[in-house]
């Protein structure tokens, strides 16, 4: 259970430094993929990288499983956007799944056989002594992914993952990401700024507001799984909770333009 | 390919073969004293390099060059990832560093003579300062430079220490510190010649003084002709390992083009 307490986030000092976050409090767990949508530059990337523990909350409390958050916790694995950053150049692909797990598990054999099982759910098998450069863009992401399932952790933060792929890849992925929650049973937290991703995913959707940010909205997405790319989008209950996401982002967005900061 | 390959061997064989029968010429019909006919220096380099003198002179030359290199790598590398790492210490050093970079190396030479004797102690520690400018300045860059999202990477998946810098931080910079290598490896064969030439008992560089002071001309020759040999070989040598452990990035560079 990863819980959000008063968090507010301040970059700089009290006089001239800006608040990107402000008194976040919620609770994410229970396996469930919760999305956390909002307009660009909102600061959805802080909050992300307060749950990770990348960044100490001003003030509030960050705990995961009751305990305080003051570095990375080992129930957290992350993946991020830039994955051509984010793998390293100079390791395989089967290494660079490996390597978190170096200092967790003792035995080479577990290890072998958590980054088959991993690369194997990502549908990446056999690919291990690739290069992550040797791959596409897609595949890439599929080794990020696989890097954070090995790691077995209890929530998997992925920050606009897909943002930089093309829309066919981006599907598939969606599909991964969905098939994944199902068999490994862990909780996803997926920061999007794609209002249909958003909802496609999504046991909750949390609508973040202008900066500095807040909860806007916490949407239950009463959708049936398992999900269709075509099905799904096509139904009712779809196009609600996308409409209503839509309009609050649009309201936010707005208020970002004109320069006005309002409190909804 | 094959052309490449053409270009290549005229480049590498030819022209220098090209160059070496004009100079044998040129110093054939010349016949200054101080350029003896270019055969003449031949025998003497198979005399003297060929291979009486090596344990004399050419393993104590490479010797403190090597000594004198590793401690300004080691030093260069450590220092300059200290400094990468934090800002503050970066500030503070900037200036201290700038200056000592600035001093010439062969002004401390009457210095070390007198403080560390003719020994190879006084040629070790000139080549080590001269060599760990380049080495500590580039490591600085290639450690700020890094992506951030690399080192948060490090960070989310609790990394530890040594890991972090031997397996994400030392790979991510050692472009720059090639660099680094590479701009060092000529100051520190200058700075080995040079501090043999004033105060040494044995080295290239104190044989070629000696020849010259004893008019074996040709000798002096065949000294100078196998400071470039050498010079030549130990890039080769560098760019050698660099192709080696950067194939990575030599790959990864040439698919994303």
């Amino acid at each position: 259970m990863l819980t959000l307490t008063n968090v507010s986030k301040r970059y700089g000092d009290e006089q001239t430094g800006t608040l990107a976050v402000r008194d976040l409090t919620f609770e994410i767990g229970g396996g469930q993929i919760v999305t956390i949508v909002g307009p660009s530059g909102c600061g959805k990337t802080t909050v992300l990288k307060l749950m990770a523990g990348l960044l100490e909350p001003t003030t509030g409390t960050v705990t995961v499983d009751d305990v305080e958050v003051r570095r990375p916790p080992e129930q957290i694995a992350l993946v991020f956007q830039d994955y051509g950053n984010s793998l390293y150049p100079w390791m395989r692909v089967g290494e660079n799944v490996e390597f978190p797990l170096r200092h967790r598990l003792g035995s080479k054999a577990e290890r072998r056989e958590r980054v088959d099982a991993a690369l194997g759910s990502v549908g990446l098998a056999g690919l291990g002594d690739k290069y992550p450069w040797q791959l596409s863009g897609g595949m890439q992401q599929r080794v990020a992914i696989a890097r954070g399932l090995a790691y077995q952790p209890q929530i998997l933060l992925m920050d606009e993952p897909f943002g930089a792929l093309d829309a066919q890849t981006r599907a598939d992925l969606e599909d991964l990401v969905l098939q994944v929650r199902e068999r490994f049973d862990i909780t996803v937290v997926f920061v999007t700024h794609d209002i249909d991703e958003s909802v496609y995913l999504a046991d909750r959707v949390l609508v973040m507001g202008p900066r500095p940010t807040f909860i806007d909205a916490d949407l239950v997405v009463e959708l049936p799984s398992p999900r269709d790319q075509i099905e799904t989008k096509a139904l009712a209950e779809f196009s609600r909770v996308r409409g209503e996401v839509y309009r609050r982002i649009r309201a936010s967005s707005e208020l970002m333009r004109t320069g006005s900061v309002a409190v909804a | 390919m094959r052309r490449h390959r053409g270009l290549y061997l005229s480049a590498e064989i030819l022209t220098p073969v090209l160059v070496v029968v004009v100079i044998l010429l040129a110093t054939n019909a010349g016949k200054t004293f101080f350029l003896p006919p270019l055969q003449n220096v031949f025998v003497a380099f198979g005399e003297n390099w060929l291979f009486a003198r090596i344990p004399v002179d050419v393993l104590p030359s490479l010797a403190r060059l090597a000594v004198g290199y590793l401690i300004a790598v080691v030093l260069g590398i450590g220092f300059g990832v200290l400094l990468g790492r934090s800002r503050g210490a970066r500030r503070q050093a900037t200036p201290i560093v700038e200056f000592l970079r600035a001093v010439p190396p062969p002004a401390l030479l009457p210095f070390t003579l007198v403080a560390l004797g003719i020994g190879d102690g006084a040629k070790i520690f000139l080549i080590a300062l001269v060599c760990i400018w380049p080495i500590l300045l580039n490591t600085i860059d290639g450690i700020t430079g890094i992506e951030p999202t690399l080192r948060e990477t490090g960070a989310s998946y609790r990394i530890p220490g040594a890991a972090r810098l031997f397996r994400i931080e030392l790979p991510a910079a050692s472009p720059q510190i090639f660099a680094g290598l590479r701009a060092s490896m000529p100051l520190a064969i200058i700075i080995m010649v040079v501090s043999e030439m004033m105060g040494a008992t044995n080295g290239i560089g104190f044989f070629i003084v000696q020849s010259q002071r004893s008019f074996a001309i040709a000798d002096m020759w065949s000294g100078i002709i196998l400071l470039g040999i050498l010079g030549y070989l130990l890039n080769l040598l560098l760019t050698l390992l660099e192709r080696w452990v950067l194939a990575w990035h030599r790959r990864s560079h040439a698919i994303a083009r």
